[in-house]
């Protein structure tokens, strides 16, 4: 099985190389890449012309709410929603019902993602058992099961001698830790950020600063324990500047943003009172914490952007804003708000934007055939236009819980290609 | 009936955020020949004969209930109380599936207390009737700010450059919340007054005009007005305050305290008191208190509101 991308535009963050190439694809590999391919033998051609090619998208944050929630989410609805959002892989966080934290879940997942799965899913482990917080997994096995990384997402490991121990044991795996930061002591019922928006709307405040002890607290234990720490959604300025200033002093710290942090702020709240599509942990913030977000997506203190892709029905969501669950799908937009906010907005270099979606994913977590065009490489690649609008109405997430429905973006995925195989078409 | 230069255009009441300086003082004059009727054999009109004003309440409450269910008979209109502990709630009827069955038998108005922010804004967006917001957790209580208003007002004979005092605890009062909107719109000297872990966050950037005294002897100083809230005691578990005890120690409305203040300075509490709490009842019962007057004028203030919604229901 052949397949040629011809005229497209392709963007190579590791050989920082943005050019019109040809690339042909055998067996779900790249075998050539090369400014004119041309053959005599009959095959599948994509014409890219005017298109952008990437490697395929790596979210390494995705809630796919298989097992336990299949009425948010599956693993085929969720890999259709990511394919149409031009990603090839993702990662499926491990606050399912039950949680990934042993060797069956960790299978089972796998298998229902190889049988009923569009595209590449890796799951991520649990760091403790049931994500209490106070005995670690057996991330040993969990590991040769096939983990990609390990996390409590959805809560901090509270004990910081636990947290210790599981970036010391983590170690001897080469596993990076995916660390959800917040002291839920200080967040406790919050809803909303604190500040302007909480005192306005009588809702329950959730201060910067319950992010951001944790944030330090697992600098320093990273620093301890040189271990491999990943910061993930980080929503504060102050987070930023701390970890900023520890990757400047050498410790082994990398992070992420959602594309709704450096879209929105708390103010869309008062434009839509309660509406609870703008609920998500961490909340909404403030521009001063977007304005940093930019800032460090430029400097690279950013080193990814995921989507925390968090779907929730309708029923759940229509409700007090207290009593709905925090959370918004998102990816199907993340590539069209990184082109349409970091691209045009904020003239953020494309090649930079295409590192944090690939490149960078690949790299900090160990996926050795990903987030290249190259040759031997996986045939993972997306295809989009830069400056075709679209307006967001429709998506093939099983859920609608997005702030972003009838928003006009550009960056329109046109083909996703995973493993060779076109698994969308826009 | 009235002289109206100003039009009413609002379909609900979910807060005093959203109405101007004009909405509030509509509804101060509408309110006042209502409150004649009171004295009256007959209190009622028929301006609402044949709307029916559904009372939704999620939260225990005697006062405002009883208060709007007057208004509303008093307007000649059908009222139907809808108490929690009998009614489908208990099943597990979502808030909205409960508002469109009471849509769907026609109720004209839809008067909600609930313990949630914002759920009067969710049924707003659900529902066709008109919704009037009974206090919503920590966010508004529109009518109460009105009638407050309506007491100082007929007291005082204006609003603007009164120096009014909010004490107790701000963080989680709807009350204070419509005061503060009511009275800033009015341009009255508003100062919130409590310990530091009852103000809310950036209360102040919100309202540059406004003063914070944690100190209560000082805050009082001068004033005009002072509003005492009521004190929950479970924010004592929050660690909002060391204990009741010293609460009181702080900011308990004595006669002494009163003594420090101007002569004809006005008491309103909303209720109900916890007596011996936040005020004594030599305070609660002194002639600066205008609580009992507060009652009735809810009254008239309510009847007012539901007569202005429903000409644009």
């Amino acid at each position: 099985m052949k397949l040629l991308i011809k005229n497209g535009i392709v963007v190579e963050p590791a050989k920082n190389l943005q050019q019109q190439l040809d690339i042909l694809i055998e067996n779900g590999k790249i075998i050539r890449i090369a400014k004119k391919i041309e053959l005599k033998e009959k095959i599948e051609i994509i014409d890219a012309k005017n298109y952008i090619v990437s490697p395929g998208l790596i979210d390494i944050h995705t809630h796919l709410r298989e097992p336990g929630n299949e009425d948010e989410e599956t693993i085929a609805t969720g890999t259709k929603a990511a394919a149409a959002g031009g990603f090839t892989t993702i990662f499926c966080m491990p606050n399912t019902n039950p949680p990934i934290d042993n060797q069956a879940t960790v299978e089972l997942v796998m298998l229902k993602a190889k049988n009923e799965g569009l595209i590449n899913v890796l799951p991520v482990g649990c760091i403790t058992k049931q994500r209490k917080g106070e005995e670690l997994t057996e991330i040993g096995e969990l590991k040769n099961a096939g983990v990609v990384a390990i996390s409590d997402d959805g809560s901090s490991v509270k004990n910081s001698k636990i947290m210790r121990r599981a970036l010391e044991y983590t170690k001897m795996f080469d596993l990076v830790i995916i660390s959800h930061c917040e002291d839920t002591d200080l967040s406790k019922d919050g809803v909303v950020n604190e500040g302007k928006v909480s005192t306005l709307l009588g809702l329950r405040g959730i201060p910067k600063e319950a992010e951001e002890i944790m944030v330090i607290r697992d600098i320093i234990l990273a620093s301890l324990t040189q271990s491999k720490l990943h910061i993930t959604h980080v929503s504060t300025k102050g987070s930023i500047d701390f970890i900023r200033q520890a990757k400047k002093s050498g410790i082994k710290i990398t992070c992420d943003v959602t594309p709704h942090h450096f879209v929105l702020t708390e103010d869309k709240l008062l434009e839509y009172p309660y509406d609870t599509n703008l609920k998500m942990n961490p909340p909404l913030r403030t521009q001063e914490d977007l304005d940093a977000i930019i800032e460090a997506i430029k400097d690279d203190v950013i080193d990814c952007i995921a989507s925390d892709h968090a779907p929730h029905t309708i029923e759940e969501k229509n409700k007090e804003f207290d009593l709905a669950p925090f959370g918004i799908i998102g990816l199907e937009t993340v590539l069209p708000l990184c082109i349409t906010y970091l691209y045009y907005k904020y003239k953020i270099p494309l090649i930079k934007i295409i590192e944090k979606l690939t490149t960078n994913p690949a790299k900090i977590f160990g996926l050795k055939t990903k987030g290249k065009i190259e040759l031997g490489f996986d045939a993972d690649l997306t295809i989009f236009s830069l400056d075709e609008e679209f307006i967001v109405d429709k998506f093939y997430s099983k859920s609608t819980n997005s702030p972003f429905v009838g928003w006009k973006l550009k960056g329109k995925i046109k083909y996703t290609i995973c493993n060779g195989k076109v698994v969308y078409k826009g | 009936m009235l002289k109206q230069t100003h039009k009413f255009t609002h379909k609900h009441l979910l807060g005093l955020e959203h109405l101007s300086k004009e909405d509030i003082e509509l509804i101060l004059d509408t309110a006042k020949p209502f409150k004649t009727l009171f004295t009256r054999t007959i209190k009622k009109v028929p301006t609402l004969r044949g709307r029916s004003v559904v009372l939704l309440f999620y939260e225990p409450s005697t006062r405002t209930r009883t208060s709007f269910e007057l208004a509303a008979k008093r307007l000649s209109a059908d009222t139907v109380n809808i108490a929690v502990q009998t009614s489908s709630v208990q099943k597990g009827e979502s808030l909205i599936d409960t508002a469109r069955t009471l849509e769907s038998m026609k109720a004209d108005f839809i008067v909600i207390r609930h313990s949630y922010s914002g759920a009067p804004y969710l049924l707003a967006k659900n529902v066709s009737s008109s919704i009037i917001n009974a206090g919503d957790g920590f966010h508004e209580h529109p009518t109460q700010g009105l009638l407050d208003i309506f007491t100082i007002r007929e007291k005082k004979k204006k609003i603007e450059n009164l120096k009014v005092v909010i004490v107790g605890d701000i963080l989680h009062s709807r009350v204070a919340r419509s005061n503060l909107w009511g009275l800033t719109k009015l341009k009255a000297k508003v100062v919130l007054c409590g310990p530091p872990t009852l103000i809310p966050k950036d209360i102040d950037k919100i309202f540059p005009q406004i003063d914070i005294e944690y100190n209560l002897d000082k805050a009082i100083k001068d004033a005009d007005v002072i509003n005492i809230l009521r004190v929950q005691f479970e924010r004592q578990l929050e660690h909002l305050f060391p204990s009741v005890r010293e609460y009181s120690l702080l900011y308990g409305m004595t006669k002494e305290r009163l003594a420090k203040a101007k002569n004809d300075v006005l008491i309103l509490h909303p209720g109900p008191m916890n007596r011996g709490i936040e005020i004594t009842t030599d305070v609660a019962d002194s002639v600066n208190s205008v609580i009992n007057e507060q009652v009735t004028n809810g009254i008239a203030v309510r009847m007012a509101v539901l007569y202005l919604l429903s000409l644009n229901h």
